[in-house]
């Protein structure tokens, strides 16, 4: 075992896992946190809480994550590039663990000229790729990175994550970025919604034909739609995400779209659970905790 | 506590519920609830109690550990338990990487510590550095200093990029702004604005000289309610800025703990004076060093003297203690010095949970 | 470059002065600019003026131009960008921390400002905003003085700043 969390001990037994997405509150309150993503304890494996999304400031992503912890929600905590240099990501790297965090994803992050702070510095110290090289350079060797090479120890106990996008395996499609982060550090890939299930089919085929799979875990995004016209925001807008017309259509015609929204979200997770190479879903909704908490349960996809 | 690795661990009562399962039920007193609001008072904790009572104020500082594991920041916080009002956490000090000091302060609030956190502007941008000010006070930190921080080129991790997006002044109006204002830098509006006694490092022992109080009365613009300085070894230098300062009024408008810490030996001084760029020793602290028989003892003798040569300067509202690897030697030199007038500041005497105790360390 | 960069510190008074012609100068052309389009002289303005600042300031082109509050000492060429004052690590010589042989910014910045009549060194000033970074800060201070929305700081130590300590 790499790390002391829940996330793993499940993703190695075989164990089709769950996990969703907060963002942290905008606030000094610890009460704040539990009351947002309260309603998904006990559903979901782990919560991913987000760093600095959208490029705007909320409370740090390693203070909700202690918090939620504490609580009893285990927590993945997403690093990203964009605000902290080595120094400060090592050390909440290292910080981590002793705080009941055990699993983390390394990103980029949101182009600092999206958020409603353009006028500060990106730092970009480094990249997704050399994140997850940190994390795992820290936790194998238990030391700090070349040139320092000082000791840590114990060294911090991590399960490193990377995100991918699923797409149509065309004739240009290789997998050598995600070789190259699995090589970097990577345990377990979370990906962007994928809504398209035969493009999803297929892409994981490729990847079980690459034995990319047996190398990493995959938890695979979705999410309770909240409408029609968000699921045709999100084809437009969302980098690498397709939802199909016939889920538009499906949804736009059904009285209660969220209702809709949230039946299609639970048939793709059950769906996912038959396509090999997939070890679980990822259940995002902006700002849709009671959302996602609400797809499961009535779904009972926990099952 | 256990200094062993638990055989086995790996399904210890870590994998199962709640990654800290006593955690979530801190008994009938939490040791880190805030307490109860006061009329002037803009945090919740006890060092800015301490402070406006008049009490000449001790504080310490604990440098965060290389390492994962919670005991090992408790270990170091319980030296001072009962000695101190509050305990400074370092921000990757001297440009070194250690746990970070959010981590560190998480850890000590949980247990009833004060920590004074340190945001270095070394190391992040204004994004995170808002983020861990709201992250720091729903964790119970109530004291947080705000500081440049080293440059990246005098630790182990030279090729860092240095971020210096903010300068401490601009750091200490963001946070002043989200606690008064209930609102980040954005404008964006908070939920709860983060109960806080704002503090900021100072250095009156480097040039330029007659520029340092003009620098402290801009850091009081900007929201310093306390300083902690760099190492004063030199009371006449010291004397001339505290003149200086009172000149100013500024003594009465921000607390000033006056930074000191025991010299190990003549040749650490020599070595501290040629390397730490910022911090001043006098030939005569040497020579008093160099002649005597047991130069460690005369180190912690010589810092004692300080203190108390510095208590007695007015406008001194405190000492800040920084004894760098000698950390069992802080509760005897506040002791031999008599800086508390036999008053006992707060004793945590934490209760640890058992399931932290164990060494953090993961089976392969 | 850096002989330049002191000698124009030394002679800050004079610059300051200088400074005020040039600023009234540059208001009398503000309408014959408006009327051209700040958008088409941004890159012909920002040219020219970072090569008269860099040449006499090694301006960093920070595009928010702070000179007459640091003394003519151009606060972007401290290894921290500190825009407030000199950092705790200044060697006992005057240099920097960082870069050894190198006189500590603001140590010139405040030797220089001692011969300005205006106390703008007692203003906080505001974090630098990086979009800003490679454009003409003369284009900007015109129209901004012209609007009206030329920033003012928000807090500064000269008059009755701060708190008290007594609650």
């Amino acid at each position: 075992m790499k790390s002391k969390g829940q996330l793993e001990a499940k993703l190695a037994a075989g164990e089709f896992v769950i996990t969703a997405e907060t963002t942290p509150p905008d606030g000094a309150d610890e009460a704040s946190v539990m009351d947002k993503v309260g309603c998904l304890k006990g559903l979901v494996d782990a919560v991913n809480v987000t760093d600095g999304a959208g490029a705007r400031a909320h409370m740090s992503a390693l203070a909700t994550c202690a918090i939620m912890a504490k609580n009893g929600i285990e927590p993945v905590l997403q690093f990203t590039v964009r605000d902290r240099n080595r120094l400060a990501i090592q050390g909440e790297m290292i910080g981590a663990p002793a705080l009941g965090i055990h699993s983390i994803l390394c990103l980029h992050g949101d182009s600092i000229t999206n958020g409603d702070q353009p006028d500060a510095k990106p730092v970009e110290d480094t990249d997704s790729r050399g994140l997850m090289a940190m994390a795992k350079h820290m936790r194998d060797t238990g030391t700090f990175p070349a040139p320092s090479g000082r000791k840590i120890d114990p060294a911090p106990g991590l399960l490193i994550g990377g995100a991918e996008t699923p797409r149509d395996p065309d004739e240009n499609f290789n997998t050598k970025g995600i070789e190259g982060k699995i090589e970097a550090g990577v345990d377990f890939f979370q990906t962007q919604f994928a809504y398209d299930i035969e493009v999803l089919k297929r892409y994981m085929g490729a990847l079980n034909d690459s034995g990319i799979t047996e190398k990493a875990h995959f938890i695979v995004g979705v999410g309770p739609i909240m409408s029609a016209k968000s699921a045709r925001w999100m084809t437009e807008n969302l980098f690498g995400v397709h939802v199909p017309e016939d889920v538009i259509k499906r949804i736009e015609g059904a009285e209660d779209e969220k209702a809709e929204g949230r039946k299609v979200c639970a048939e793709l997770v059950e769906q996912f659970k038959e396509i090999k190479g997939i070890s679980g879903a990822h259940l995002m909704a902006p700002r849709g905790e009671k959302a996602i908490a609400q797809t499961l349960t009535e779904y009972n996809l926990r099952g | 506590m256990t200094d062993e690795p638990m055989d086995g661990d790996v399904t210890g009562p870590l994998n199962e519920g709640p990654a800290f399962p006593d955690m979530m039920n801190p008994g009938p007193v939490d040791p880190g609830a805030p307490l109860a609001p006061l009329p002037g008072h803009t945090s919740r904790g006890r060092l800015e109690r301490i402070l406006r009572a008049g009490e000449f104020a001790v504080t310490a500082e604990l440098s965060p550990p290389d390492s994962a594991d919670p005991m090992d920041v408790f270990e170091r916080a319980s030296i001072f338990d009962g000695w101190v009002d509050a305990v400074n956490a370092t921000d990757g000090s001297g440009a070194n990487c250690h746990m970070s000091s959010v981590g560190v302060c998480s850890l000590l609030t949980r247990v009833g510590y004060v920590p004074v956190m340190q945001i270095s502007c070394r190391d992040r941008n204004r994004i995170a550095i808002q983020g861990d000010v709201l992250g720091a006070a729903a964790m119970g930190v109530a004291n947080i200093l705000c500081l440049t921080g080293d440059g990246v080129q005098c630790g182990d991790h030279p090729e860092a990029k240095p971020v210096f997006d903010l300068d401490c002044m601009a750091a200490l109006e963001i946070v002043s702004k989200m606690r008064d204002k209930c609102e980040l830098d954005s404008g964006r509006k908070l939920d709860k604005a983060p109960e806080l006694f704002l503090g900021a490092a100072a250095n009156p022992f480097a040039p330029p000289y007659d520029f340092r109080p003009i620098r402290l009365a801009k850091k009081i613009a900007a929201g310093a309610q306390f300083v902690q300085t760099q190492y004063c070894y030199d009371i006449p230098l010291l004397e001339r800025y505290m003149q200086q300062v009172r000149d100013m009024g500024l003594h009465e408008k921000c607390f000033i703990m006056v930074g000191v810490g025991p010299l190990a030996s003549a040749r650490a001084a020599k070595w501290i004076r040629g390397n730490v760029p910022g911090v001043h020793i006098p030939d005569d602290v040497i020579q008093r060093l160099e002649g005597a028989e047991k130069q460690k003892t005369e180190g912690k003798k010589l810092c004692v003297d300080l203190i108390q040569q510095i208590r007695e300067i007015e406008g001194v509202s405190g000492i800040h203690l920084m004894a760098y690897r000698q950390e069992e030697s802080v509760a005897e030199i506040i002791a031999e010095s008599g800086v508390l007038k036999g008053r006992a500041p707060h004793a945590v005497n934490p209760v640890i949970p058992e399931y932290m105790q164990q060494r953090f360390k993961v089976q392969a | 470059m850096r002989a330049v960069r002191l000698w124009s510190v030394r002679h800050s008074h004079g610059l300051m002065k200088l400074y005020d012609v040039f600023e009234g100068l540059i208001m009398a052309v503000e309408p014959v600019v408006r009327r051209v389009g700040y958008d088409r002289l941004e890159k012909p303005v920002s040219v020219v003026e970072n090569g008269i600042k860099s040449a006499m300031f090694d301006c960093q082109m920070c595009g928010q131009c702070a000179l007459s509050s640091t003394g003519m000492s151009c606060p972007m060429n401290c290894p921290k960008n500190l825009r407030n004052g000199p950092c705790g690590g200044v060697r006992e010589d005057g240099h920097c921390e960082v870069k050894p042989d190198m006189p500590c910014v603001w140590v010139k910045a405040w030797e220089g400002s001692k011969d300005m009549s205006n106390g703008n060194i007692l203003d906080v000033q505001r974090p630098v905003d990086h979009r800003m970074k490679g454009t003409s800060s003369w284009l900007r201070l015109m129209r901004q003085k012209k609007d009206g929305t030329y920033p003012r700081p928000a807090t500064s130590a000269r008059g009755d700043a701060g708190g008290s300590i007594t609650p």
